[in-house]
């Protein structure tokens, strides 16, 4: 169970402010979008099987098309050439939008320093919270879930609009 | 508008607009293809007419990275091939690399790397045949089988610390021996197991839904499979009985004694068949390696080779001449001969095989990894010509195609 | 009479006598060359001889030999006999200017994707084979990565610093 934000209670009614009550209810319902490309996919099909069970963060659903969720999690190698498909994901998705880079992989490049990886998937979107791990353990990713969740709680209404949150978007080629 | 037809990943044909049939697009990120790669496919209605695979979205660029790396610090790159059993990839590097230098393993070092690799198949196995599950709308099997796995992690997790890309063994025998916990684990595995197998088998097996996808899904028959060099389990439900443990055994696995599953035409439900039997096969090899092993000396876990073999860090620290063959180990100041070497191992998928030149470096001059999906996913098109588009999935899933084989 | 690596050998020289060289056992695999214009005749002999009966192909895949003048790239098959159980491997080169070998599709279908991938790191053309293009690098590549002559860290990047690494000014 959550705990009801502070506010003022009566007899039917609890009154609090705006902002808490939307980040308490973004925050137990992010529908993750998975797009898990290799070893850290498969560790994260255990972290949304029985024993590390996922869902009862309240990712039930698992989205697999970007206009239906909310926080994609990159598990896995990302390659010049799927770059641009990750791309375009990410672009689909709408506002507010999250990004989780799980693995050494997805946050810096991992062990594979070559032509042909890129190092780090914020090289093309923006990256919210990193997970460390090769892979990391499916207790590591509900670690970082449940910081992405404290990241939601606490974000304010006006971010998406605001001015610094539109140069990190142009900055990285987004409109 | 064109410019957003034509991204540069995917090209329509010239004659697109015209034509009757349909270019569908079975994109990188797709929930049921089970790893990236692309298929562009033709469809009449529901039949497939023609399809082009597209590979290499996950393309590591793992032999040219091989060429930089001594010996022992491959070993993580190989866990990375066919990461759902990743023990089997491990050690068929290290003996590969044994082969090189001319090591003998000790029985003892045989029959823990053969409970290692079994376990591993079975991890594999698993995650295929509940996939195959998911793709035709049966969720539950996934969630039940994959309980254990997480068993089978628990195990590899005691002798090497890791769960899943394990880096397990060192060349020249095992890191570290087998502690009580991991025997303690490994019987109570041996014991819940099958019953959780059978139920599994109940769910499937048998099942009128399943059988009605899967029985003519993406077939291929015997000659073509040859021809198109297949091995594996998929070579084995078109009807050849090819196992690389039984034709060059290696790792004492001649000791053994145990059946190889054929099946007939080839299609998904032969290959789900297979792999199932072969699961209940290597719990038979565990538990005969488990016998064979109360007769040898329990402190022996690796070869006698200290030009080779990575010392303990115990000894490192505390005995100068660990230090010494350590330090010529890792600088390089070891013999190794130069010369060619190509092992092959039975790994989930097929032979996995290891092309090893060396010309007396640290480092590999070549090494070419043999990838049992890479070549088979080449048949793909030909298997799914002229079936309907949900078997173009079902048979997808069935070939066990992991992307980071397919593309290494 | 059990087919042996001598037997092989001897009916190989048999046939195509002094154009097959440099025979080498490696580790009990019998290794040799050949001329690269004639890599689908000895293959195909190998295939059709009731004897020989190599008509599986486990691998294709080339080496860079930059030290070897005018014989830089070598193709590697290995050819299985599954009915006996025996491997042999076969080794052609070709200078890097001219890079041709016949494609051997149409003998093996398995030959396709393993013939693309050379093609993709060593550039090594495959005349005859139906669709020689990239399949694991990006298509716009305009170099084959796995020459000696290129790194393997990508050249282009600004923010890797190579004093760390090793590889800066001393």
């Amino acid at each position: 169970m959550v705990e009801i934000p502070e506010g003022y209670s009566g007899e039917g009614f609890h009154a609090t402010s705006f902002d808490k009550v939307v980040g308490l209810a973004r925050k137990n319902s992010l529908w993750p979008l998975p797009f898990a490309t290799s070893c850290c996919g498969i560790e994260f099909m255990a972290t949304m099987g029985a024993n590390y069970d996922l869902a009862r963060f309240g990712s039930e659903r698992m989205g697999f098309t970007p206009r239906q969720c909310d926080m994609l999690l990159v598990a896995g190698t990302i390659a010049k050439k799927m770059g641009p498909i990750l791309r375009e994901v990410y672009l689909q998705m709408s506002e507010p939008r999250w990004v989780v880079a799980i693995g050494a992989c997805a946050s810096s490049g991992g062990i594979f320093d070559s032509y042909s990886v890129l190092q780090g998937i914020d090289q093309v979107i923006p990256v919210d919270v990193y997970v460390p791990g090769c892979p990391p353990r499916p207790e590591a990713i509900l670690d970082g879930i449940l910081k992405l969740q404290d990241l939601v709680q606490h974000e304010s209404l006006r971010r998406r609009n605001s001015p610094r949150y539109k140069d990190l978007l142009s900055s990285y080629g987004i409109q | 508008m064109s410019e957003s037809l034509t991204r540069h990943h995917i090209k329509l044909r010239e004659d697109s607009l015209e034509k009757e049939t349909t270019t569908l697009n079975l994109g990188p990120t797709h929930p049921a293809t089970h790893g990236v790669f692309q298929n562009i496919l033709e469809i009449d209605g529901e039949r497939v007419l023609e399809a082009t695979p597209t590979i290499g979205y996950i393309h590591r660029a793992f032999e040219k990275i091989a060429e930089r790396r001594p010996l022992y610090q491959i070993t993580p790159l190989t866990d990375r091939l066919n990461y759902c059993s990743s023990p089997i990839n491990n050690m068929g590097w290290h003996m590969t690399v044994e082969k090189l230098l001319g090591l003998k393993m000790p029985k003892r070092v045989d029959y823990l790397r053969v409970i290692i690799m079994e376990l591993s198949r079975i991890a594999d196995h698993l995650v295929c045949n509940s996939v195959i599950g998911v793709d035709t709308g049966a969720l539950t099997g996934f969630v039940y089988v994959f309980q254990y796995r997480e068993r089978i992690y628990e195990i590899f997790e005691e002798v090497c610390g890791s769960r899943l890309t394990t880096n397990i063994g060192r060349i020249g025998g095992l890191e570290r021996n087998f502690t009580p916990a991991a025997w303690e684990k490994l019987d109570a595995f041996l014991r819940d197991f099958p019953a959780a197998l059978r139920e599994f088998e109940t769910l499937l097996n048998r099942n009128r839904i399943f059988m009605e996808r899967t029985i003519g899904a993406g077939p291929i028959d015997a000659e073509r499979a040859l021809n198109y060099s297949f091995t594996g389990p998929n070579l084995r439900a078109a009807g050849v009985d090819y196992d690389v443990r039984v034709q060059q055994p290696y790792s004492s696995y001649q000791d053994f004694d145990f059946d190889i599953p054929v099946g007939t035409t080839g299609d998904a439900y032969d290959r789900y068949q297979v792999r199932d039997m072969e699961m209940w096969e290597s719990v038979k090899i565990i538990r005969q390696a488990l016998e064979k092993l109360k007769d040898l000396d329990p402190s022996v876990y690796h070869a006698d080779a200290p030009e080779f073999y990575l010392p303990p860090k115990t000894d490192v620290y505390t005995k100068m001449e660990a230090l010494i063959w350590h330090f010529k180990i890792v600088m390089g100041e070891t013999e190794i001969p130069p010369g060619e070497v190509y092992h092959s191992v039975e790994g989930a998928n097929g032979e996995l095989g290891f092309y090893l030149i060396s010309d007396g470096g640290r480092s590999p001059y070549r090494l070419h990894f043999r990838r049992p999906c890479f070549i088979y996913y080449q048949a793909f098109p030909e298997m799914i010509k002229g079936g309907l588009l949900s078997d173009a999935i079902i048979a997808m899933s069935s070939l066990n195609l992991i992307a980071g084989e397919l593309d290494a | 009479m059990a087919l042996t690596n001598e037997h092989i050998k001897e009916r190989l020289q048999q046939q195509f006598g002094e154009q097959v060289s440099e025979w080498e056992e490696h580790y009990g695999l019998l290794t040799f060359k050949a001329p690269a214009e004639m890599n689908l005749k000895v293959m195909q002999f190998l295939y059709d001889d009731e004897e020989l009966r190599f008509r599986f192909l486990t691998d294709l895949t080339g080496i860079h030999y930059p030290n070897r003048a005018s014989e830089e790239l070598c193709v590697v098959y290995h050819l299985h006999n599954m009915i006996d159980n025996i491997r042999l491997r076969m080794k052609i080169y070709v200078p890097v200017s001219k890079p041709d070998v016949f494609t051997a599709t149409q003998l093996y279908a398995g030959a396709n994707w393993m013939e693309r991938e050379t093609y993709d790191f060593f550039g090594i053309q495959f005349i005859g084979h139906p669709n020689l293009k990239r399949i694991l690098n990006v298509d716009e590549m305009d170099y084959f990565p796995m020459r000696k002559e290129y790194p393997l860290e990508d050249s282009t990047r600004i923010d890797k610093d190579d004093e760390m690494f090793g590889r800066g000014e001393l």
